[in-house]
């Protein structure tokens, strides 16, 4: 079974890496990572903010745009070629299918958070040690505990540990949305449909940490709000929760308890939407 | 139909039983102030409908970011009206953010304060109003930004700044600059500037000298000029002992 699954995948990976999309996702989001470095010129402080607040944002949404794009393809894809014919019509379970295409997605995505985060790595690694440098010549003069402390701020200014943390979540709402993409896709008829599915659910996944609050703590709305409310709660996933950069760029620790606590999370909607793919794409007439 | 039934199914019952999960992660997360920022109304009319959009698909930091550069070039151009409003914007979206704050206050206190005392177009009275009125919004701005962020030392620090060089008001200075030094990784001027302000306080010398002695008293590395110059100033002032006097240097 993990040979089949592994063969999927592997050839999805192949098919997804051939396609131009990636490749102009890819290396528009490189670009926007690498010029990061030259958007601002203030303090060292402002400019690691704006860098990492962008490249991070980059990334957020680049995964997530992928994760959509790639998915969204993989079923019709298939079919219109007659592949997904050739290949169910072997000794494979249709649940092997989907899983195998469903790890190919996401070792793109894997790669592609990889390559990124790499260079962002490489940039904010090239400005710290321009500030670095600066900062040294800039206080040649002043005493070494002071050019200690001040040299000290920049290192902490600059690349945290929080941050691969904060990298991992991203790439966990990526896998989420493929996941969600490839439950989508089980019954969408055309690649638009799903395309423009997602985009509505990924809006609508940022929104829904406010409707269950609402729906959960206000007992004196409308029962017609209320039952709206709580369908977006319960059918819709907390994208909102993926998002932890903005307070990882501010300064604040994330607490591994809680980065697990998220992680686990991700994981557990991935699960949730694969297993709804597969039910469903046991139903569907081939 | 069964099919169907059972992914309905599926989908609430694995909703009803995330909603905990979901709302405990939340409430830690707002312990942390990790997902502080409150999506209301007043933030859509701050930065528009593209940027509201913006921000609820979770980009608040970048369009913060924009925002915070726009400030930048409006403040380039003496535009301090536009500066406010900017800058109220960029610490609305991304209030974890110290830069944000103390970048707000020092512009309003600190240039737009000057700009309007040098307008010359207006008489010296609407002049001194207008100042007073830009130390209030600085003022007000690291205020806020210490609600937001009250574990961190950079604020208060701001904030004893402001009192001490825009209000002359020792007495604030020096209870801002002891709460920055009582915050994890202040530096350690903070506790002798909060000392220095103290010896500036009519009636409270005494206070002031027996700190200012007891850092004078921790070792050579505190024993700067200035921390020489108040103590000696208050030795006299308070009339202490010659035997308990420090050494002149």
């Amino acid at each position: 079974m993990i040979t089949r699954v592994i063969a999927i995948a592997s050839n999805t990976l192949t098919d997804l890496i051939r396609q131009k999309v990636f490749y102009f996702v890819l290396i528009f989001a490189l670009i926007l990572i690498g010029s990061s470095a030259f958007m601002a010129r203030f303090s060292f402080q402002q400019e690691f903010q704006i860098l990492k607040d962008v490249s991070l944002g980059t990334m957020s949404i680049f995964t997530s745009l992928l994760a959509i794009l790639a998915t969204a393809r993989l079923l019709p894809q298939d079919i219109e070629d007659r592949t997904a014919y050739t290949i169910l019509a072997k000794p494979v379970p249709r649940f092997e299918y989907l899983i195998g295409k469903l790890f190919g997605v996401l070792a793109l995505l894997a790669l592609s958070t990889l390559i990124m985060s790499a260079l962002f790595c490489v940039v904010l690694y090239a400005r710290e040690q321009t500030v670095m440098h600066e900062t040294m010549r800039q206080m040649a003069a002043a005493p070494n505990e002071q050019l200690n402390d001040a040299l000290r701020v920049v290192r902490e200014s600059a690349l945290k540990i929080d941050i691969f943390a904060v990298i991992v979540l991203i790439f966990l709402k990526a896998c989420l949305l493929a996941a969600l993409t490839l439950f989508v896709t089980t019954f969408a008829t055309t690649n638009i449909f799903t395309v423009v599915v997602m985009v509505f659910v990924y809006f609508i996944g940022h929104l829904q940490e406010t409707a269950r609050e609402y729906w959960l703590q206000q007992q004196g709305a409308g029962w017609l709000t209320q039952m709206f409310l709580a369908l977006v709660a319960l059918i819709f996933p907390d994208l909102q929760a993926f998002n932890l950069v903005d307070a990882v760029v501010a300064g604040t620790a994330i607490p591994l308890a809680l980065f697990f606590k998220t992680a686990a999370m991700g994981f557990f909607y991935t699960i949730v939407y694969t297993l709804l793919a597969i039910v469903v794409f046991y139903g569907k007439e081939l | 139909m069964i099919r169907l039934v059972l992914v309905i199914v599926i989908v609430i019952v694995f909703g009803a039983a995330r909603l905990p999960l979901e709302r405990n992660l939340l409430a830690q997360d707002r312990q942390l102030h990790l997902r502080g920022t409150q999506l209301d109304l007043s933030l859509r009319e701050q930065i528009g409908q593209l940027g509201f959009v913006a921000a609820l698909s979770g980009f608040r930091s970048i369009i913060a970011d924009i925002v915070f550069i726009q400030a930048h070039v409006a403040w380039e151009r003496t535009e301090w009206g536009r500066v406010f409003l900017l800058f109220r914007q960029a610490t609305t979206l991304q209030p974890r953010a110290i830069l944000f704050w103390d970048m707000a206050a020092w512009h309003m206190a600190w240039n737009a304060s000057v700009a309007a005392m040098n307008d010359q177009t207006l008489p010296l009275a609407a002049r001194l109003k207008k100042q007073r009125e830009y130390f209030a919004i600085g003022k007000d701005f690291l205020e806020r930004g210490i609600k937001n962020n009250p574990d961190k030392p950079q604020l208060y620090e701001a904030l004893a700044r402001l009192y001490k060089d825009k209000y002359n008001d020792h007495e604030h200075a020096s209870e801002y600059f002891a709460k920055a030094a009582a915050q994890p990784g202040a530096p350690s001027y903070d506790k002798r500037f909060s000392a220095y302000e103290l010896s500036y306080c009519d009636g409270r010398e005494r206070e002031a000298y027996e700190r200012l002695r007891q850092l004078y008293d921790a070792g050579e590395k505190e024993r700067l000029p200035t921390l020489l110059r108040r103590l000696k100033f208050l030795e006299d002032k308070i009339d202490i002992p010659q035997d308990q006097r420090i050494p002149k240097s």
